[in-house]
């Protein structure tokens, strides 16, 4: 369904080598490597405590607010080791976030997408406004909302909230996007509609795309990768996986349904 | 089918007896509230005057009025919050906001435990020591206030610990992650939602020091001075103080003299509860979560 990406002769977006990751004594995540280029939408399929959200947290060092957590290997960004960026606000700002569970800020809807260039130093109104807009407009939520910008954001429905998310994420003006099974609290036509917001938004950047529905993965990634119990199976093209065009045979398992 | 069996008609019974109890115990509870109260009313309120509240004591205390009383203990109120609320506030939030959990902010918290645990007796002598000699202060609205301030901050730092806690985890997380500096963080989403339940916390916790007497009992509040201070340098009187006075130092005081004293004490205090009770109710109807 999807085309893979022509990727030999391209650097990569985010390169990963031999990362593994602990909770204090304990190892979550062993040996993960793999590079992710630019636009394209890379997958991880796994089931519950694979270690698909502690990946997430290490790429913007979201790890520095959790006390116990820590990791060895090279994760490099952008051309720059993750460990090597002076300006941590750099690097967070450069990568979106978006949470299982959609996080409206408490303030308004226009006030929540705002905040991020509002920080960056960006005072105009005329340019917040277009900022606001094209944001909104990309995560498919601006005709829902455009007539009560000033509305509560905790007001809206959960999937306009996780769409309010990810308007948030890409007000930062992300180089690269992680989402977090951002579906498990949207019903499935708003699914569709942030689906294929994705796809159009694979065009601007790179997106990593964490889900347990592996359907999910095949409508949408370029390559996936297999999480399983804390341990790094195989990465490949999403469609070789569901061809069962795969190494490891709890990859194709995992991917027929027939585990756990 | 749904008929109740002699075990039901039980259990039912003993819930009635428990809840009963519970009714019994908070009566008694708020018995001798009401009763102080109503006495303080019964005996005080027609002490209550615009003379009362506004002209100075006379005939060695035994007549006149509290005017001097009362303007000091509003400023001793005033000046210790004002030094109170920053610091602890700020202590606040950097325990709340940016401390790690490690050993010194485990001893930092089990200092404040312990301040809060300590006789007021006590900081009575330890604001003579720091404000009225050690910083030179003399024996002042100054002093005292700083001792009061002393005496309240364990209690503005929880209450203010408390509200900042109350915004949730997830909020700043979300705000981290877009790049926001812990400050950033903290002046734009948590401090927000913080400020109503901080502001309540803080105005009601200190608010309670206006019946305080020892502290400044050596630290600034005269036992007889007929005049309004003139700067914070200045000794001042104080109602408390002024209320101990009157029932035990001073003979032939008319009975409803001290029970007009307690009364104004109270109100003042009862007063502050309500705004800041008021005000906390404004603003949970505004709560955007
Ligand atoms: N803060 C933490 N402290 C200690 N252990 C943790 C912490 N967070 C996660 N873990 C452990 O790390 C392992 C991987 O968790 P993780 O959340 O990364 O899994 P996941 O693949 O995202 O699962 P799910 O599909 O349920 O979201 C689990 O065993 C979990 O118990
Ligand atoms: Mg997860």
């Amino acid at each position: 369904m999807v085309e893979s990406n022509e990727k030999s002769d391209k650097t990569p977006k985010l390169s990963i080598k031999d990362l593994s990751i602990f909770y204090g004594k304990e190892k979550v995540l062993s040996n993960v490597s793999f590079d992710i280029f630019e636009n394209e939408i890379f997958g991880i399929i796994g089931p519950a405590n694979s270690g698909k959200t502690s990946f997430l947290r290490i790429l913007n060092r979201m790890d520095t607010f959790v006390p116990e957590m820590r990791f060895e290997g090279e994760v490099v960004f952008d051309g720059k080791n993750i460990m090597e960026w002076r300006n941590l606000y750099a690097l967070r700002r450069s990568i979106g976030v978006v949470f299982p569970l959609p996080v409206g800020l408490p303030m308004s809807i226009y006030e929540n997408v705002a905040l991020s260039p509002r920080l960056r130093g960006i005072r105009s109104k005329g340019e917040l406004d277009s900022i606001v807009e094209r944001c909104l407009r990309r995560a498919a939520l601006w005709d829902e909302v455009k007539d009560r910008l000033n509305v509560l954001g905790s007001l809206l429905s959960g999937g306009q909230q996780q769409r309010l998310t990810i308007a948030r994420a890409l007000s930062q003006e992300p180089k690269m996007l992680l989402l977090d099974e951002f579906s498990i609290a949207v019903d499935p036509v708003t699914t569709m509609k942030i689906e294929d917001a994705l796809k159009d938004l694979r065009n601007e950047m790179t997106i990593i795309l964490v889900t347990n529905l592996v359907q999910q993965a095949r409508r949408l990634a370029n390559r996936t990768a297999f999480f399983l119990m804390g341990e790094f199976i195989e990465e490949g093209n999403t469609e070789d996986f569901f061809t069962g065009n795969v190494q490891d045979p709890r990859t194709r398992q995992y991917v027929q349904g027939r585990f756990g | 089918m749904f008929e109740a069996t002699e075990i039901n008609i039980r259990n039912k019974r003993i819930g009635k007896g428990i809840k009963f109890s519970f009714l019994l115990m908070t009566v008694l509870l708020a018995t001798p509230v009401l009763i102080i109260l109503a006495v303080l009313i019964q005996k005080g309120g027609p002490m209550i005057s615009w003379d009362f509240l506004f002209s100075d004591p006379t005939n060695g205390m035994t007549a006149g009025g509290i005017f001097p009383a009362l303007i000091g203990t509003i400023s001793l109120v005033i000046v210790a919050l004002i030094a109170s609320v920053p610091v602890g506030v700020a202590a606040a939030i950097y325990l709340s906001e940016y401390a790690k959990d490690n050993w010194l902010t485990r001893i930092i918290n089990l200092a404040i435990i312990n301040l809060a645990g300590v006789p007021s007796i006590v900081h009575a002598l330890f604001g003579v020591g720091a404000f009225v000699l050690f910083f030179k202060f003399g024996t002042s609205i100054l002093a005292a206030s700083f001792t009061l301030a002393v005496m309240t901050l364990p209690v503005v730092i929880v209450a203010t610990r408390e509200s900042l806690q109350a915004v949730p985890y997830a909020f700043r997380e979300a705000c981290w992650n877009m790049g926001a500096t812990r400050w950033q963080t903290i002046y734009k989403v948590v401090l927000p939602n913080a400020i109503s339940g901080i502001l309540t916390g803080v105005i009601l916790e200190v608010s309670r020091t206006a019946g305080e007497t020892a502290p400044i009992m050596f630290t600034g509040a005269a036992f007889f001075l007929p005049f309004l201070p003139q700067s914070v340098f200045d000794q001042s009187m104080a109602l408390s103080l002024h209320l101990f006075v009157v029932s035990t130092q001073v003979p032939n005081v008319p009975e409803e003299l001290p029970y007009g004293v307690a009364l104004v004490l109270i109100g003042i205090v009862l007063l502050m509860n309500s705004i800041s009770i008021a005000f906390r109710f404004y603003l949970r109807g505004k709560k955007k979560w």
